[in-house]
């Protein structure tokens, strides 16, 4: 690796709109991980990602490599499985996270079994992983749209999903404002997960938002600031992962991950919220 | 608007199994009312009921025109996640919630209200502070500063002074007398029978059905506590549907 990978992403034409495309994922995905963190839900945004996978499948023998089409294809399949599998929750025992468990293993099952059938493993291996080299300026408008429409939508919903979070109960006897906001939430959980896979596949997709939402968590304390960091560490691992996939060659959605997952080992490491160093290094104690 | 609700025949549960059995009663609008009975004696989920969160199997409650937001309802064991990154501040001002809803802002007066919400239950000096580094005692007085800012009509208190120590009880207590001045209507589950004896003018017995009702005089004598300590078994999953179900006692 030498000093021109670092500028990579600036100078190439496709890895410049792979940057934009990060950058911009960043805003609209790290908010919602922390949320999806904070709820205990970090798993459950896994499961959505692999959920979406049967819709960009279908979209796919509809129409090719047409990422418009996987994308709507994607927010459906997505938005069907949640309100199903929270459909599922209320009307059976069964509790949210098994039923969850139960759709999205359907889904991937079925996504892949479309997609193979009648693709390239090449193809599959695309859609799982994505391909920055694929992002067109189609692509970009869709993420950038993506990502205003949850920024719109979470500042709507912040307070309520705030309390939601903090004191289920006290909004339930106050109202009926929890229960929407939980909901306006997980769709928009959907949505974020589908504009990120366009740049790093409906298996990683989820990478954008928890691996820097729990980075985050080890440098504050404070719910915007747990935001911003979260932001922050997004969009560096997003130029790093994309310089390492140009050193190295390397499908995108795999570098920046692993590349999230560094800051976020660093962060365990040396974080002053709860940071290893901290913890077992905590200096002399206070007077009070 | 009125802060008196009434109980028709009321009958809460779970699953089918009653754990609040035909009770019957009003509470006046301004009453100071202790719930006491054994554990499983139905307090709670008479609480719940009152908050809206369940469902009578039978019966009802008559709010009299009382808005449900007008309502502060305090659970025993609070499902509050403590590990949430949120100010003591911000928490207590979650208490507005009903008056700004999603957007409305924060003005001068209302941070002065937040702030001497905070100081009035000791918490001066806090207001910084993550809510998961308070003590039990301190997270019970937070609680209690969020439910002054909620300005309710009718305050529901489940079990309030458990586990936490005299000075802090004393101090909540002498809250919930101001309460009781300003004429709201307050219930408060308790176990502490010299604090209710001190404190409530009335007070219910329960044990799943109602045992006394009452000057709280009348109802804590030695035979209606041994009646209520007999009455409350484990639910009977053979139980047959209750036979009084169709034919309401008079209120």
């Amino acid at each position: 690796m030498t000093f021109s990978h670092f500028l990579t992403p600036f100078t190439d034409d496709a890895m410049r709109r792979a940057l934009v495309a990060v950058v911009v994922l960043s805003f609209g995905s790290a908010p919602i991980g922390v949320f999806l963190m904070l709820r205990r839900m970090s798993l459950m945004g896994d499961a959505m990602s692999h959920a979406i996978l049967p819709g960009v499948a279908v979209a796919f023998l509809l129409s090719g490599m047409n990422r418009i089409m996987m994308t709507i294809g994607g927010l459906i399949a997505g938005l069907l499985v949640a309100v199903l599998s929270g459909l599922m929750t209320r009307v059976t025992d069964m509790k949210e996270d098994a039923s969850l468990a139960v759709f999205y293993l359907v889904s991937l099952a079925l996504g892949v079994t479309l997609v193979t059938s009648h693709g390239s493993s090449h193809e599959l291996i695309e859609i799982l992983f994505g391909d920055v080299q694929k992002i067109d300026a189609g692509a970009l408008y869709l993420i950038a749209f993506n990502t205003t429409l949850t920024l719109c939508a979470l500042a709507v919903i912040y307070r309520p999903l705030i309390m939601e979070c903090v004191d289920p109960l006290f909004l339930r006897v106050a109202g009926r404002a929890g229960a929407l906001a939980h909901l306006v939430f997980l769709a928009f959980v959907v949505v974020s997960l589908v504009s990120a896979y366009n740049a790093l596949g409906t298996l990683l997709a989820v990478g954008m938002m928890i691996l820097p939402a729990g980075t985050a968590r080890f440098w504050s304390r404070d719910m915007s600031r747990v935001i911003l960091v979260a932001i922050l560490s997004a969009i560096v691992s997003g130029y790093l992962g994309l310089v390492l996939s140009s050193a190295a060659g390397t499908p995108a959605g795999p570098s920046v991950v692993l590349m999230a997952g560094a800051i976020y080992f660093l962060s365990m490491v040396f974080g002053p919220a709860g940071g290893l160093v901290r913890r077992f290094a905590p200096g002399r104690h206070l007077e009070a | 608007m009125s802060a008196r609700i009434t109980f028709r025949d009321l009958t809460l549960g779970y699953d089918r199994h009653p754990a609040v059995h035909h009770l019957n009663g009003m509470v006046e609008e301004g009453a100071l009312l202790a719930v006491v009975g054994p554990n499983g004696a139905g307090k709670s989920t008479l609480f719940r009921g009152i908050a809206g969160l369940l469902k009578p199997l039978s019966g009802g409650i008559d709010y009299a025109g009382l808005d449900r937001r007008h309502i502060a309802y305090l659970p025993q064991s609070a499902d509050i996640d403590r590990d949430f990154p949120i100010s003591v501040f911000d928490f207590v001002a979650l208490g507005l919630w009903r008056r700004k809803g999603v957007f409305g802002g924060f003005k001068a007066a209302d941070h002065h209200a937040i702030e001497d919400a905070i100081s009035t239950v000791g918490l001066s000096g806090f207001e910084a502070r993550p809510i998961g580094t308070l003590s039990g005692g301190q997270m019970q007085r937070m609680l209690f500063a969020r439910v002054i800012l909620q300005n309710a009509r009718l305050i529901v208190l489940d079990e309030p002074f458990n586990a936490i120590d005299s000075k802090t009880a004393a101090d909540l207590m002498a809250l919930v007398r101001e309460w009781h001045s300003e004429q709201r209507t307050v219930l408060a589950a308790l176990h502490d029978f010299e604090q209710v004896r001190t404190h409530f003018p009335e007070t219910l017995l329960l044990a799943r059905t109602p045992v006394a009702w009452g000057a709280t005089r009348d109802v804590l004598t030695a035979e209606h506590l041994a009646r209520a300590l007999q009455m409350c078994e484990a639910f009977d999953d053979a139980a047959a549907p209750c036979a009084d179900a169709d034919t309401p006692q008079a209120a």
